[in-house]
């Protein structure tokens, strides 16, 4: 497989993590260096970093759906600091360039976040996490291409990295909310997030399971809705995209891509198999293989006939 | 303590299929695992028919403690509770499973001259049938101390510390006297000088003591006190156990269990209180934790 240019980052294949889905740390403890030799992403994106520590949802935090799962974790982290100093050097030990991904719940708060990491050398692009409340409006930020052009102004002068923006499903227009991103100077967009999503503990009469009450559901439940908004937001935007929704397999990798995504992230499936973002890159590169052999075919065989008609016209 | 795991999943066959009482023991070959350490854990999904139960699951590969290891085999004990143990309940020789593991953190041989009880029951039986044996292998003289529903489920204590699936001589008979010597069935524990002396509860009577196994407990360190308990069992169960040792400053070391999508950190999703207020992912920072970390064991 071609090594893929990414906001010009030069990566080996097009399979990254879905952020939130893969804590490298952790892994490196269960695995060892294992992991290292055999990293499964072509860049790594960290979990969501916020200003100040969060210790995240109470539980429950987890409802497996059909086909899917639906988590309520709340974004549990060390903050700015506790990241800087005891993830950053961690994380910069991995053999693939580090994607940060930021929340904040004011433009104040992502400003300092996206500074502090403009500053890291560590650092090869920040993911901006747009997933969360506008405190006047009540709405999503990244429901309202409004509120999210306003963000993306303010922090676009703060930094020359690649600004990824990951676009929230639960929203009417996600290719409105793109475009107002790429009109205000983001280098890219990420989706879907996750949609949400609840459920009643068993028997209770309708009590929300889950301890955030709401959580986001992921897995191969959402792959068709995955599919048909990236579609929606390639059609719109000529930025690069990293596409997500379900993809368990190299097959929904190469959908993706056919669907207008530069990268496609691989989320809820390393839950099942650590290893996954390996055997979907492998999986996508065969696949991509075979059909650039049966095309050439095709296009050979489709000369053959066009001579054919040629000698028969002669 | 904690031995690495290989990155990854991988394949094994079931080699064999016991029942005992109301568990089923599942052998699965796993011949270039590591050698797991009793407490950890493997995330377990069959290869084939995983998603296709009830309401389309089980989706997430299921977390359990190995029961059994050696030889280029593992062997696993549960109960059909829910779509995952259903489906892992109807595999056959043959048939094959995704392992993940070993993962997570086990018991610690932190004994400093006291003597050691194991305490649980249920489902928990197998890590404390694995810690078992190790303690005897390492001389530790042992009390264990398990409680059941009733007998049809206090049979699966014929697993302990044999590694799955032997019947004990004793039988039933000894255990229903409260406390049965590890016999010859259980050549891990009972041989050399460690010991283990198993007495049971039953929440019918039906076997051994009519109660609940943290009477069993109290009673225990009652006579002395100079223990480090072990648990696994129930979320009730265990936290009884923690709640008594706790009184008693009775060191403990619990092996919860919690819903899990991943077992190796990524998912943030097994947290259980701590009580400095954080939390922890009992995959990563568990199963075992120290009791003194815990307010409270919770209810799920």
């Amino acid at each position: 497989m071609s090594p893929v240019d990414f906001c010009g980052l030069v990566l080996e294949h097009p399979i990254v993590n879905g952020s939130g889905t893969f804590d490298a740390i952790a892994a490196r403890r269960t695995f060892g260096d294992a992991l290292l030799h055999a990293f499964p992403f072509s860049a790594f994106v960290s979990k969501t970093i916020t200003l100040l520590p969060r210790a995240g949802n109470p539980p429950p935090r987890l409802w497996e759906a059909q086909a899917g799962l639906i988590n309520s974790i709340g974004l549990p982290n060390r903050g700015l600091a506790g990241y800087l100093e005891h993830d950053l050097p961690q994380l910069a030990a991995l053999p693939v360039p580090l994607i940060t991904n930021v929340m904040g719940s004011t433009a104040g708060e992502v400003a300092e976040l996206v500074e502090a990491l403009d500053a890291r050398d560590e650092v090869a692009a920040i993911e901006l996490n747009v997933s969360c409340p506008n405190v006047k409006t009540g709405l999503d930020i990244g429901a309202d291409p409004v509120s999210l052009a306003a963000l993306i102004r303010a922090l676009r002068p703060l930094t020359s990295k690649p600004l990824i923006v990951k676009l929230t499903p639960n929203t009417a227009d996600v290719a409105v909310v793109a475009a107002a991103a790429e009109a205000e100077g983001a280098d890219a967009v990420s989706l879907i997030n996750t949609l949400r999503a609840t459920a009643f503990a068993p028997g209770s009469g309708g009590r929300p399971w889950l301890g955030g009450v709401t959580g986001g559901l992921s897995g191969p439940a959402i792959r068709t809705v995955a599919l048909a908004q990236v579609a929606a937001v390639a059609r719109r935007i000529t930025l690069p995209i990293v596409g997500m929704g379900g993809v368990t397999h190299g097959t929904h990798a190469r959908d993706l891509l056919a669907a207008g995504a530069t990268l496609v992230a691989v989320g809820t499936e390393s839950f099942r198999d650590p290893a996954a973002g390996t055997r979907i890159s492998r999986e996508l590169k065969s696949l991509q293989i075979a059909e650039s052999a049966s095309s050439n075919i095709d296009v050979y065989q489709a000369q053959v006939e066009v001579d054919a008609n040629s000698a028969d016209a002669g | 303590m904690r031995v690495q795991a290989p990155f990854g999943r991988r394949r094994g066959a079931v080699t064999g299929v016991d029942d005992v009482g109301a568990y089923r023991v599942v052998h699965v070959a796993d011949l270039d695992g590591p050698q797991p350490w009793p407490g950890q854990f493997y995330m377990l999904a069959t290869v084939e028919g995983w998603g296709a139960g009830e309401d389309e699951r089980p989706f997430v590969p299921r977390a359990l403690s190995f029961l059994g290891a050696g030889n280029g085999q593992l062997s696993f004990m549960f109960e059909d509770v829910g779509p995952g143990t259903r489906r892992l309940g109807a595999l056959r020789a043959g048939d094959e499973l995704w392992l993940t593991g070993p993962l997570g953190d086990g018991f610690e041989l932190s004994l400093d001259g006291r003597r050691a009880v194991l305490a649980g029951g249920g489902v928990g039986i197998p890590p404390l049938s694995a810690w078992a044996s190790i303690l005897a292998a390492h001389g530790v003289d042992t009390t264990v101390l398990l409680g059941f529903r009733d007998a049809v489920h206090a049979a699966g204590v014929t697993v302990f510390g044999g590694g799955g699936g032997e019947v004990s001589e004793g039988g039933d008979a000894a255990l229903g006297d409260g406390a049965a010597r590890g016999s010859g069935a259980a050549p891990h524990i009972g041989a050399g000088s460690g010991a283990a002396v198993v007495s049971i509860a039953t929440d019918d009577g039906s076997v051994g003591h009519h109660g609940l196994v943290t009477e069993l407990l109290g009673s225990s360190l009652d006579a002395d006190d100079h223990a480090v308990v072990y648990a696994c069992g129930p979320p009730a169960m265990l936290e009884a156990v923690r709640a008594l040792c706790a009184a008693r400053r009775v060191p403990a070391q619990l092996a919860l269990e919690a819903g899990m999508a991943c077992g190796f950190g990524a998912c943030f999703g097994c947290v259980v209180a701590l009580r400095d207020g954080s939390y922890a992912r009992v995959c990563v920072d568990g199963p075992v934790l120290d009791a003194a970390r815990l307010d409270a064991v919770p209810a799920h």
